[in-house]
C-alpha cells in the first residue's frame, strides 16, 4: 500500500494511530535519562552568577580581585568580557551573556565565577565588589508610557514602548455599520511562568583541538550554536551545541540563555569543563514567559451573532529585554479570525519595556491572553442576543480551505466537530444556565500554529532536516536536530520512520539535538516538530525505502511499486512468498548501491500575506480545540473547584494517541493553573523585586486541583500534517481559561475580565453584584498611546493581493 | 542548587546531654528534628546556626501515648505522620490527626514532627527569601535588616505564625513540657506564643520542647478550618480552631476560639468565647462569635492573596468551624480524616 505521506485517505497503518509506549519512557521512569544537571565530566569545575539586586542601575566598577584571590577560584568573568549582544531575534540583539554597563532587572547577571566547588563559587560571588548607581525604574505599561527615559534599550520604537504594530485588514466602518449589536470590554491577562520541573542546566567543555562543546537543558540548540558563534567570535565548525533531553520547556529554554555563553567563555579560559546548574529561583529570572497583557475588544455582531468586524488592542509589559517579544507581540493580534469568520479586522499592539525579568514563549505564545478575551467576550454578547453560545459559534465558524482577512490559509478545521463532542460530553443542552446556584459550565474554542510558518531569521533554507541511516544489521538510525522536551519528539520521529519502512521503532535508533551529529532543526517551539520533523522522516524514509525496493524488486524480479514493506518483511506484494527480512533487504540494498543512506527536509508553504508583520501567524496547518469546564463557586469566598473538564481537539490524525492525549491533559492542568492561580507578579514599591520566585509560593496546581478530564480526540487528515497530523502541544491549552470565566458565570452571575481568575476577584465581584454594582471585576482603562499609521491591507473577499496599500485605496468607496 | 551551609551535628541521647550541647553553643547551636523547616532556612541564610542538634535519637521524645490523666502525651519528635495515623488519636482526638494532615504534604509529613510544627518560625514573603533576594530589599528587621517592609513605620516585626497545630493545640487547653538548663516547667500552649513577628516564643533558646500535654476530650469537642491556595503544600493563610464544651442541655460551658495566622501567634478570640458561653449553638450565637473573632484579626501583606479578602474569610472560616461543631459525631466518627496509612 502506497504511503504517499500525504494523509487524506485511509488506509491500513502499522504503528501509526496506535498508543504505543514512548521510546523513552523506560530510561525516564527508571532515572537512566542524563538531563544537563546529571553530566559530571573529569576535571570540572563550578559555575555561579552574580545577579544585580537593583532593579535598573549603571554598573560604576566591579572589583573582582577579592573573588580571585579566593582559593580555589579559577576564572572570573565580567561584562567586559563580553562585548557583543545577542538574542534570540534578529531584531532584538540586546542581551550580553553578562551585564556590561547597564542591570536592567533584579536578577540580572553582571558577574561569574567558576571555581573547584559549587560552595566556594558561590562564596566567591558575595566578595564581588560592584558599585551602582541606580536609574528611574520602569514598573509597567503605564510607567513605560509616561518615561520614555531613562531607556531600558534605544532601539526601542519610541521611549521604552519597544513595540508597536497597527494592522487593518478590511473595512472596519463598514463592518461595524453592518453591525446590530457592538461591544467594547477590557481584560486582563497576568503574566505567569513556565515551571518546569528541572532547572536549567549547561556544562561546556573546551577540547585541546579548540572546540568548544556545550551541553544545554535548551528547546533550540540551533540557536544556541548561532548565538555561541557570535558571542565568542568562532566559526560555528568549532562548537557543538547538545541538546539534553529537558525536563520541561514549554517555552522557557527556546532563547539562547547568558549561563550557556558564561560556561562556555569558562572553559575556553580554564581549559577545563565548567558546569552550571541554576536555583530555582535563578529559572524565574530567566522567565520569558507569558506576558502579562491588557486587551481592548471591540466586536460588531449581526442578530444571528455573525462577525462584522472586530477591533483588537493589547498592551504587553514586555519585561526587560526582546526575547521573542515581537513575535509575541504580532501573536497577540494574528490568531482571533482562524476560528469564526471576521470580515474586516483591525489589531493594535503594543509592548514595553520594563525593569522586569524578560517575557517570551510560554506555551500557546502570545495567543492564550485574545483568546481569553475574545471567548469571554462571545459568551457575553450570546447572553446579549439570547443565543446558545455552542449553536452561535457552530453557525459561524471558518470554512476550510479559506483565507482569512488577515491572510492566513486556513486547511483543515475541526472546530464543529470538536463543539459537538464536548455539548454531547458535558450534557450541555440539559445542564446550560440550568445550573443549581454555584455551578455552571462554561465553553470556549480555541486555535494554534502547527509550526511557525517563517524562520526566526530569514533564510530559504529547510525548517527541518532528517537523514537516515540503514544499517546492514537491520537497524536504522534516524538523525535530526529536534529536541526532545518531554512532549515525544524521538518517539514520533521512531514511529514515522517505522511506519515507512515496516519496522519495529525498537529496531530505529534516534539520534537528535547534536549539531556536529545531526542536520538542523529549528527547535522545539511553536508546535512545529511533528509536523516538519515529520515531513522531514517521511521524505528521507520513503527516499531510503525507494532505494531499498529497486534493490529488492531486482532481485524477486517484481516492479519496485508492488515491494511492500510490512512487519519487518520486505516482499512483493503480488507474491508475498518468499519474501526477506528487512536485515536482508538492506544486505540486498547495499550490495547493490553501497552504503543505504538518505535525507529529507522540509519547509513550510510560504505566508499567503505580503505586508509586513505577515510573518506571524502563519502555518501549515492550525489545530482546533473546544472545551466545557464545569466550576462549583463558593458564593461565601469566591474559590472556584474545577471538577471536570471536557475537552475535543481536533488533531487532523494521532500518530500516537497517548501522546497526543498526554499533551491534551498537560495543556489542561497549566491552562487551569493560569485559569485559576499562577502569576508572575513583582512588587512595584519594592525595586519592583519578585513577589515569591519559589516554588512553595509561586501558586501552581497540585494534583488535588486536577480536574476529570474527558478528552476527545477528533481526527481529520490535514494534506499538510505528517499522515494527517496537526499540533497538540499548545492549543488544547488555550481554552481552558474561557471556559471556566465562562462557567464561572454560568454558576454565580458574575463576570472576572482578568486572568487568574483568583478567590479574591471572584469575591470582589459578587459583592459588587450583591450591592447591586456591575458585577465584575476587570480593567477599566487602557494606556493612551500614540500609534503609528496603520498598515492597511485589503481582505481577500475584497479582492486584495495580501500586500499592504495606501489608506486612502484601502477602503472600498461605497 | 541552593546549597545547604555547613554545620556540625550532635546526635544527643538524652534531653538533658541536648540541652548541655545546646547550652554550650548559645546561639550558635540549633535544636533540629525533621529539618523541613530549619534546613530551607538555612540554605536561604535566614538562620546560620553552626551546630546543628538533632534531637530524634532521644527516646522521651518519640513517645506517643496517654497519661494518667487520660490526657494524650506527644514527645515533640513524633513525626505528623505518626500523629495523623495513630489509632487513640484518630479515635479521641481526631481534630489534632485532621489539622496535621492538612500540613504541608505528605512526604514533608514523614520528616516534619510535631514539636517543629509548634516552633515553626513565623512567616512572611519579605523573610523566606534567599540572601539574593533579601539583599535586594536591603533586608528587614527579622533577619539582616532594619525595617519591617510589612509596616515600614512599625517597630516591630510582623511576620506570621504558620503553624497549623498551634491554634489546635492552644484551643484544646494543651500544655507544653519545656527542658532547660534549670530544670523542667510545664505552661500552657497559648502562654508558648509573643505577638512579635521575631520574638515569637516564651521559650528560652536553650530549652528544649520535650511533649505536649493535650487534656481528654470529654464532653467537648473542637474542629480546625484551615484556609489555604491549594489542597497540598501551602501553609495556612487563616486557621480557625474552635472547642466547646457543651452541657447536659447543649448550652456552651466553656468555649476557645483561636484565629491563626492572621498575627505573629494564635490569636485566641475571648470575646467570640463570651457570646458563646451560657448559649446552644445556634446560628446566631455562631454569627455573633465569628463576628467577634474577626475583630482582632489583622492580617497584612505578607502571606499569599490579599489582605482584604483574608479578613473577610475569618467570620467565614469561624462560623464554618463552629457549624462543623453541630454535626452529629462521636468518638467513631471518621469523617474527614485522612485515610489510615
Amino acid at each position: 500500500m502506497a504511503t504517499d505521506g500525504k494523509g487524506g485517505k485511509d488506509r491500513d497503518f502499522q504503528v501509526v494511530g496506535t498508543p504505543l509506549p514512548r521510546i523513552d519512557g523506560v530510561a525516564k521512569v527508571t532515572g537512566q535519562t542524563r538531563f544537563a544537571d546529571d553530566l559530571i565530566l573529569p576535571r570540572m569545575l563550578w559555575c555561579k552568577l552574580l545577579r544585580s539586586p537593583h532593579p535598573h542601575a549603571r554598573i560604576v566598577r566591579i572589583d573582582t580581585s577579592r573573588a580571585a584571590a579566593l582559593p580555589g577560584v579559577h576564572a572570573v568573568v565580567t561584562g567586559a568580557d563580553f562585548p557583543i549582544p545577542f538574542g534570540v531575534l534578529p531584531v532584538s540583539q540586546d542581551e550580553h551573556a553578562l551585564c556590561p554597563d547597564v542591570a536592567r532587572f533584579i536578577g540580572d547577571p553582571v558577574a561569574a565565577v567558576a571555581a573547584r566547588d559549587e560552595d566556594i563559587a558561590a562564596e566567591a560571588c558575595r566578595l564581588i565588589d560592584v558599585t551602582y548607581e541606580p536609574l528611574t525604574t520602569i514598573g509597567s505599561v503605564d510607567d513605560a508610557a509616561k518615561t520614555p527615559a531613562p531607556q531600558l534599550h534605544d532601539y526601542a520604537d519610541s521611549g521604552n514602548l519597544h513595540k508597536q504594530v497597527h494592522l487593518e485588514f478590511g473595512d472596519l466602518e463598514g463592518g461595524f455599520a453592518a453591525a446590530d449589536l457592538i461591544r467594547e470590554d477590557l481584560f486582563f491577562y497576568e503574566g505567569n511562568t513556565h515551571l518546569p520541573m528541572e532547572q536549567h542546566a549547561a556544562v561546556a567543555e573546551f577540547s585541546a583541538a579548540g572546540k568548544v562543546t556545550v551541553w544545554s537543558s535548551t528547546q533550540c540548540p540551533h540557536y544556541v550554536h548561532r548565538a555561541l558563534a557570535k558571542v565568542l567570535e568562532l566559526p560555528p565548525s568549532r562548537i557543538r551545541v547538545i541538546a539534553t533531553p529537558n525536563g520541561g520547556g514549554f517555552g522557557g529554554k527556546s532563547d539562547p540563555f547568558n549561563h550557556e555563553i558564561v560556561v562556555a567563555r569558562l572553559a575556553m579560559m580554564t581549559g577545563r569543563p565548567v558546569k552550571i546548574c541554576l536555583t530555582r529561583e535563578e529559572v524565574f529570572y530567566c522567565h520569558r514567559g507569558r506576558h502579562p497583557v491588557l486587551m481592548k475588544i471591540r466586536t460588531g455582531v449581526t442578530r444571528e451573532g455573525a462577525i462584522t468586524a472586530m477591533d483588537f488592542e493589547s498592551y504587553l509589559d514586555g519585561g526587560a529585554y526582546g526575547s521573542y517579544g515581537v513575535a509575541s507581540t504580532y501573536y497577540t493580534g494574528a490568531l482571533q479570525t482562524v476560528t469564526y469568520d471576521i470580515p474586516s479586522y483591525r489589531f493594535k499592539g503594543a509592548r514595553a519595556f520594563t525593569n522586569k525579568p524578560p517575557c517570551g514563549p510560554k506555551r500557546g505564545h502570545g495567543t492564550p491572553q485574545p483568546r481569553f478575551a475574545l471567548e469571554v467576550q462571545l459568551d457575553k454578547i450570546a447572553e446579549k442576543l439570547k443565543l446558545d453560545p455552542a449553536e452561535m459559534r457552530l453557525k459561524h465558524l471558518v470554512q476550510p480551505n479559506t483565507i482569512t482577512a488577515n491572510w492566513l490559509r486556513i486547511g483543515t478545521i475541526g472546530l464543529g466537530e470538536c463543539i459537538e463532542k464536548v455539548v454531547a460530553g458535558s450534557r450541555w443542552k440539559e445542564r446550560y444556565g440550568k445550573l443549581p446556584y454555584g455551578r455552571g459550565i462554561g465553553l470556549a474554542c480555541s486555535s494554534y500554529i502547527t509550526g511557525a510558518g517563517v524562520a526566526i531569521y530569514w533564510n530559504e533554507m529547510p525548517h527541518s532536516g532528517v537523514q537516515i541511516k540503514c544499517d546492514r544489521g537491520g537497524g536504522v538510525t534516524v538523525f535530526c536536530g529536534s529536541t526532545e522536551i518531554g512532549q515525544g519528539s524521538d518517539t514520533v520521529l521512531a514511529l514515522i520512520v517505522a511506519e515507512i519502512l515496516g519496522i519495529e521503532p525498537a529496531d530505529i535508533a534516534v539520534v537528535t539535538a547534536d549539531t556536529d551529529l545531526t542536520p538542523v532543526d529549528l527547535g522545539s517551539y511553536s508546535s512545529r516538530v511533528t509536523l516538519m520533523t515529520g515531513q522531514a522522516a517521511i521524505q528521507a524514509a520513503e527516499r531510503a525505502r525507494a532505494q531499498i525496493a529497486e534493490a529488492v524488486a531486482a532481485k524477486l524480479s517484481a516492479s519496485a511499486e508492488r515491494i511492500g514493506f510490512v512487519k519487518g518483511r520486505v516482499f512483493d506484494v503480488e507474491n508475498p512468498e518468499p519474501g526477506l527480512s528487512f536485515a536482508e533487504a538492506v544486505v540486498v540494498a547495499e550490495s547493490r548501491f553501497g552504503t543505504i543512506g538518505s535525507v529529507g527536509s522540509y519547509a513550510p508553504p510560504k505566508p499567503a500575506g505580503k505586508y509586513r508583520g505577515a510573518g506571524v501567524g502563519p502555518s501549515a496547518a492550525y489545530s482546533y480545540s473546544a472545551a466545557v469546564a464545569e466550576v462549583e463557586v463558593d458564593p461565601e469566598t469566591g474559590i472556584v473547584r474545577v471538577p471536570t473538564i471536557w475537552i475535543a481537539h481536533d488533531i487532523g490524525r494521532s500518530i500516537n494517541p497517548a501522546l497526543v492525549m498526554g499533551q491534551v491533559e498537560g495543556s489542561v492542568y497549566m491552562g487551569l493553573g493560569e485559569a485559576l492561580m499562577e502569576e508572575m507578579v513583582y512588587r512595584e514599591n519594592r525595586n519592583v523585586v519578585h513577589k515569591f520566585p519559589s516554588m512553595l509560593e509561586y501558586k501552581s496546581p497540585t494534583t488535588w486541583e486536577m480536574p476529570e478530564v474527558i478528552t476527545y480526540l477528533v481526527e481529520g487528515p490535514d494534506a499538510n500534517g505528517p499522515f494527517g497530523a496537526k499540533e497538540a502541544g499548545q492549543g488544547p491549552l488555550l481554552p481552558i481559561m474561557p471556559a471556566v470565566a465562562n462557567a464561572i458565570y454560568d454558576a454565580v452571575g458574575v463576570r472576572v475580565d482578568e486572568v487568574p481568575m483568583s478567590p479574591p476577584k471572584v469575591y470582589k465581584a459578587l459583592q459588587a453584584k450583591a450591592k447591586g454594582a456591575e458585577p465584575r471585576f476587570g480593567p477599566s482603562s487602557t494606556p493612551q498611546l500614540i500609534w503609528p499609521e496603520a498598515v492597511c491591507v485589503r481582505t481577500p473577499a475584497e479582492g486584495g493581493d495580501g500586500k499592504a496599500v495606501p489608506r486612502s485605496t484601502a477602503v472600498p468607496t461605497a | 542548587m541552593l546549597r545547604l551551609p555547613a554545620f556540625a551535628p550532635s546526635f544527643p541521647a538524652t534531653v538533658d546531654e541536648a540541652v548541655r550541647i545546646k547550652t554550650a553553643h548559645g546561639l550558635d547551636a540549633s535544636y533540629v528534628a525533621g529539618g523541613t523547616d530549619l534546613y530551607p532556612n538555612m540554605k536561604r541564610l535566614q538562620q546560620t546556626p553552626r551546630h546543628v542538634i538533632d534531637i530524634r535519637r532521644v527516646p522521651e521524645l518519640g513517645l506517643l501515648n496517654r497519661g494518667a490523666e487520660g490526657q494524650l502525651r506527644i514527645g515533640a519528635a513524633v513525626t505528623l505522620t505518626r500523629l495523623i495515623h495513630h489509632p487513640l488519636v484518630r479515635q479521641e482526638w481526631p481534630v489534632l490527626s485532621r489539622a496535621a494532615a492538612t500540613i504541608s504534604t505528605p512526604i514533608l509529613q514523614n520528616m516534619g514532627t510535631v514539636g517543629g510544627n509548634l516552633l515553626l518560625d513565623t512567616r512572611c514573603n519579605y523573610y523566606d527569601q534567599t540572601y539574593e533576594w533579601r539583599r535586594a530589599i536591603d533586608f528587614c528587621m527579622k533577619k539582616d535588616g532594619k525595617i519591617c517592609w510589612v509596616a515600614p513605620s512599625s517597630p516591630r516585626c510582623w511576620a506570621v505564625q504558620s503553624s497549623d497545630l498551634a491554634p489546635v493545640m492552644v484551643a484544646l487547653g494543651a500544655r507544653v513540657i519545656l527542658m532547660g538548663p534549670k530544670g523542667s516547667r510545664s505552661i500552657p500552649a497559648a502562654s508558648l506564643y509573643r505577638n512579635d513577628g521575631i520574638e515569637f516564643l516564651t521559650k528560652h533558646p536553650d530549652e528544649l520542647l520535650v511533649r505536649i500535654e493535650v487534656p481528654a476530650l470529654r464532653t467537648s469537642r473542637a474542629d480546625y478550618q484551615k484556609l489555604r491556595r491549594r489542597g497540598a503544600f501551602d501553609f495556612p493563610v487563616l486557621g480557625v480552631a474552635a472547642w466547646v464544651d457543651l452541657d447536659s442541655q447543649g448550652l456552651v460551658h466553656a468555649a476557645r476560639i483561636v484565629v491563626g495566622a492572621v498575627g505573629s501567634w494564635p490569636m485566641e478570640s475571648e470575646e467570640a468565647a463570651k457570646v458563646l458561653v451560657g448559649q446552644p449553638l445556634t446560628d446566631e450565637s455562631i454569627t455573633a462569635a465569628a463576628t467577634a473573632a474577626a475583630r482582632r484579626a489583622k492580617p497584612l501583606d505578607n502571606t499569599d492573596f490579599t489582605i482584604g479578602w483574608r479578613k473577610d474569610m475569618v467570620p467565614v472560616y469561624v462560623r464554618r468551624a463552629l457549624v462543623n461543631l453541630l454535626r452529629p459525631s462521636s468518638p467513631s466518627d471518621a469523617a474527614g480524616l485522612p485515610p489510615a496509612g
